[in-house]
């Protein structure tokens, strides 16, 4: 096997891992911020509102995150492209690049997700709890941030360090609207020196050495409020 | 009556006060106008059987559940109250409400206490982040009452590893980090198993005896007998019967009450 590549491109992986990585952290914060009052409204109403989060879960969960980054990428970005002013503006470097795409269909993506998670974590966590806290003389707001969203994350938390892993190993995609990731670099040294295999494996180990990092990160994070039931 | 509590305590003023309340779920009516008056350093026990409504009238003081008709006072201060679309009457001020219930310390059946946080972070959290007492303070308050309870050594466990007593005495060292000036307790020993009654009864027992003014739902009869000042005994949404437990448990008019009190003393 030929691993004579490696040393070469071994500069442009770290910086794919880079991409890669601050994908998978973006992707999990802000879908993660945007699932909250997606999950929260599904549980406390209103009706309309619970409707329409409940509607978005299903169309992110239901179609598939390839083609959802294709509409956003080639149509939104197409629609934006036709406004004169707009390919003026300072915006415009942003709006061209295809990574912010990329983001935007990550971080919407997965608001679907986590929102359906959390909305079953906020049921999960039991009425008398949050009972306590507002016979404690908690408002509403206080009842949510200190009781009912850290007990519903912490449930919630085995079932998010999965979709981190999903998030990480659906990162590939983004190579097919021209932004280069960890296994970008690997598409990359086949096309410039026809060797298939050995740049695949070494992405495949790389991936499941990520993936164990997660997960070992996640069962820290676990056991730091241990959960018996 | 209010006379004859006053006599007992050093002021007799008046910590809780209910007037006619009524509660109805659908068409059940779960309370029937029931009225009752704590004075400080009162220990008020309220018997009966399940579903005579004496849970429900303890958790309308903190509104925990809304009441259908009726006054509520805590400490001489009457909770404003409106008509709601559900029939029931709903606070026209949040605020009262909430700043209403850091005065009342809830002990539930079930301690629900908080799952995420140990022992000494859930005796902590009210008194730090509703009451803005600052944490050194709220910690060494915290770790006096846990000494007090007997869980001290127990501080940094979260609840899920406590027998039900140890919750129970957790959520009494919870409540009473508020410095409430009232405790309500909802059948507290209700969910334990037999052998862990009695330290809970126990914490109780020494509140009582501090002078706490306390409201106390429960099934344990020799326990009200002997820590009450006043008991009474609610039937379908009424009360039966009240009065000093000499009374009520030894010599009650209400012939249903004579039942239900010797029914539980074999």
């Amino acid at each position: 096997m030929d691993w004579s590549w490696l040393p070469k491109y071994l500069p442009q992986f770290g910086y794919g891992l880079i991409i890669t990585f601050g994908l998978v952290v973006a992707t999990m914060i802000f879908g993660l911020l945007l699932a909250i009052p997606i999950g929260l409204v599904q549980v406390t109403g209103p009706k309309w509102l619970s409707r329409i989060a409940r509607g978005y879960c299903t169309l992110m969960r239901g179609t598939p995150l390839l083609v959802q980054l294709y509409i956003l990428y080639y149509g939104l970005g197409t629609f934006l492209a036709g406004y004169p002013e707009l390919r003026q503006s300072f915006m415009w470097p942003i709006l061209r690049e295809g990574i912010y795409y990329v983001l935007l269909a990550f971080i919407l993506n997965e608001a679907g997700y986590a929102g359906e998670i959390l909305r079953g974590a906020f049921l999960s966590v039991s009425k008398g709890e949050l009972e306590a806290a507002r016979a404690f003389g908690m408002s509403p707001w206080k009842v949510l941030h200190r009781i009912w969203l850290p007990r519903a994350l912490r449930n919630a938390l085995p079932a998010l360090g999965g979709e981190t892993i999903l998030t990480l190993k659906a990162t590939p995609l983004v190579t097919l609207v021209a932004v280069v990731d960890f296994y970008g670099v690997a598409d990359r040294v086949r096309q410039e020196t026809y060797i298939i295999y050995p740049p695949l494996l070494f992405v495949m180990a790389a991936y499941l050495i990520m993936t164990f990092i997660i997960a070992r990160g996640v069962a820290k994070l676990e056991s730091l409020v241990p959960n018996r039931r | 009556m209010a006379e004859k509590h006053a006599s007992k305590t050093v002021n007799g003023t008046l910590a809780v006060e209910v007037e006619d309340l009524h509660k109805t779920f659908g068409q059940l009516e779960v309370l029937k106008g029931v009225s009752l008056q704590a004075h400080e350093g009162d220990v008020v026990s309220m018997i009966g059987a399940s579903g005579s409504g004496k849970s429900t009238f303890l958790r309308c003081i903190n509104f925990l559940e809304m009441p259908t008709r009726g006054r509520i006072a805590v400490a001489g201060e009457e909770i404003a109250l409106k008509q709601g679309r559900d029939g029931d009457m709903h606070p026209t001020n949040a605020r009262q409400v909430e700043r209403i219930r850091t005065e009342l310390g809830m002990v539930f059946q079930s301690f629900n206490l908080w799952q995420h946080l140990n022992v000494l972070q859930n005796v902590m959290e009210a008194p730090v982040h509703v009451l803005k007492v600052p944490k050194a303070e709220a910690k060494e308050r915290a770790e006096a009452l846990l000494h007090k309870v007997g869980l001290y050594e127990k501080r940094d466990q979260y609840p899920s590893f406590l027998s039900g007593g140890q919750q129970q005495r957790a959520a009494i060292a919870r409540a009473l980090a508020m410095q409430p000036k009232v405790m309500l307790f909802d059948e507290p020993t209700s969910a334990l198993d037999p052998e862990l009654v009695g330290e809970v009864l126990r914490v109780i027992r020494d509140l009582a005896k501090e002078g706490r003014t306390m409201i106390l739902v429960t099934h344990e009869m020799k326990f009200a007998r002997d820590v009450s000042s006043h008991v009474m005994y609610l039937h379908k949404g009424l009360v039966e019967e009240e009065g000093p437990p000499s009374q009520v448990f030894g010599a009650p008019k209400s012939a249903r009450c004579k039942q239900f009190v010797s029914g539980l003393h074999h």
